[in-house]
């Protein structure tokens, strides 16, 4: 029994399987409307996280099984003080996999070791948050034709922004991949990433402070929001939110068939008139993390 | 010098860095031993380190996981006693993983909730002794150069 918590535990041969696996979902999407019938998906989700909770929903009914679970922790057990393994006992007995978003890092990985079914990682604290890598990677391998000899801009929170950090452990794993990484002082990637990721891989990047200065190398550009509640206070949370603000007059200066990806949800680091962009696809890449999702719940489930 | 009489079954453990002696007490459990005698010497004179700890163990060979020696201080020297002779010294190594011998401090790791699950670290770098909470990640480096770092 497989069990995803990190991007890194698949091989990219695996990686490469499973987005083929969600072309031909996307491609043909009645062909697996079936696949699941009878199977039940538990969502357990002891943090709010509508969007990931709804896609991960979305993906098992397109198969055709069913869900269940709960969307936070005080309408779960947990709330009365069970722990992660013993509500993983009981979901294994009424459910055929689960995706578990925890507050706490590697909650899901002490309840994978406790589960009789497949767990998937729907995000754990600031740790990892897997199936975000996979829709990133799915949605450049598939506007781009692959993944691979691309500049790649990083924007904004890229200190706490785990999606940042799981996206650049996955890329440089493929070849020719130069990063940008742009971000205000405060917010540079962590130390770790930068000297045991890029520097032990030899991966050439740039880190500068103006979204300006980077744009006409970008091949694709990864735009993320400045979280909240990765602020101690609230002063530093407003005085850095708006540093990075992609809007139509920055996206002059960008290669024609640039892409702009973003985890969302975003606040205000986008203008709301970039959307109409054709080189804006992050609505787009969250419609395309239901496929990948789809895939890897046939995968996990041995259907396909 | 302070004479302490020999063991005929057990441990020498010299080398030890000064001070510490009362810690790896600890870490090794030794407390918990039962018909064990222990002897701690510290700040005794050392050629080679100035002032050293030493711990002599009179148990069973077997009574002692030495692994936690190797993340504590690889440079100890451990002298395993049987019959009144010295019949082996071992050498230390990083091991692999240690389990419940330091604790997690990232506020926001599972450990920090769940008190049961076990405290295991993973070594991940050799080389710079950086081990990493097998539930977190977070890194911890080597306990000889621990100033524990964020990830």
């Amino acid at each position: 029994m497989q069990h995803l918590m990190s991007p890194m535990d698949m091989t990219v041969d695996e990686l490469e399987d499973l987005m083929r696996l969600a072309e031909s979902i996307e491609s043909d999407p009645a062909k697996y409307a079936h696949a699941c019938d009878g199977r039940i998906l538990a969502t357990c989700f002891y943090e709010p996280s509508t969007r990931t909770r709804l896609s991960f929903e979305s993906a098992m009914l397109r198969l055709g099984g069913q869900v269940l679970g709960f969307a936070d922790a005080d309408s779960s057990s947990a709330a009365k003080g069970e722990s992660v393994s013993d509500t993983i006992r009981i979901v294994s007995s009424y459910a055929d996999i689960c995706a578990m978003r925890h507050p706490k890092e590697g909650a899901p990985l002490v309840a994978s070791s406790r589960s009789l079914i497949p767990v998937i990682n729907a995000g754990d604290g600031g740790h990892e948050h897997p199936t975000q890598t996979l829709t990133d990677l799915y949605t450049i391998h598939s506007l781009k034709g692959g993944i691979g000899h691309l500049t790649i801009g990083l924007c904004g929170d890229l200190k706490f922004g785990r999606t940042v950090h799981s996206l650049i452990n996955a890329l440089v794993r493929y070849p020719d991949i130069t990063f940008v990484l742009i971000s205000p002082e405060e917010l540079k990637i962590p130390s770790y990433l930068r000297e045991d990721v890029l520097m032990a891989n030899h991966i050439p990047f740039t880190e500068v402070e103006k979204l300006e200065d980077a744009m006409p190398d970008l091949d694709i550009l990864y735009m993320t929001r400045v979280q909240k509640e990765r602020f101690f206070n609230e002063e530093d949370y407003l005085r850095m939110k708006g540093f990075y603000i992609l809007d139509k007059e920055k996206l002059t200066l960008a290669k024609e068939d640039m892409l702009i990806l973003h985890p969302l949800p975003r606040v205000n680091e986008i203008s709301v008139e970039v959307d109409d962009d054709p080189r804006a696809v992050y609505f787009k890449q969250a419609k395309k993390g239901v496929f990948i999702r789809q895939a890897l719940i046939l995968r996990l489930l041995e259907i396909a | 010098m302070l004479n302490i009489s020999g063991i005929n079954e057990g441990y020498v453990l010299d080398h030890i860095r000064a001070g510490m002696s009362l810690q790896i007490y600890h870490d090794l459990k030794l407390d918990t031993l039962e018909d064990c005698m222990v002897a701690m010497i510290t700040n005794a004179k050392s050629n080679k380190m100035g002032r050293k700890d030493i711990i002599k163990v009179e148990c069973p060979i077997d009574a002692i996981d030495l692994d936690i020696l190797g993340y504590l201080d690889h440079n100890i020297t451990v002298n395993i006693i049987k019959d009144d002779r010295i019949v082996e010294k071992r050498a230390l190594a990083l091991p692999k993983q240690i389990k419940n011998v330091i604790r997690c401090k990232n506020p926001r790791c599972i450990t920090s909730i769940e008190q049961e699950l076990d405290q295991i670290f993973i070594l991940t770098d050799e080389e710079r002794e950086i081990y990493r909470c097998k539930y977190c990640e977070e890194r911890y480096r080597g306990h000889h150069r621990r100033h524990a770092s964020k990830r």
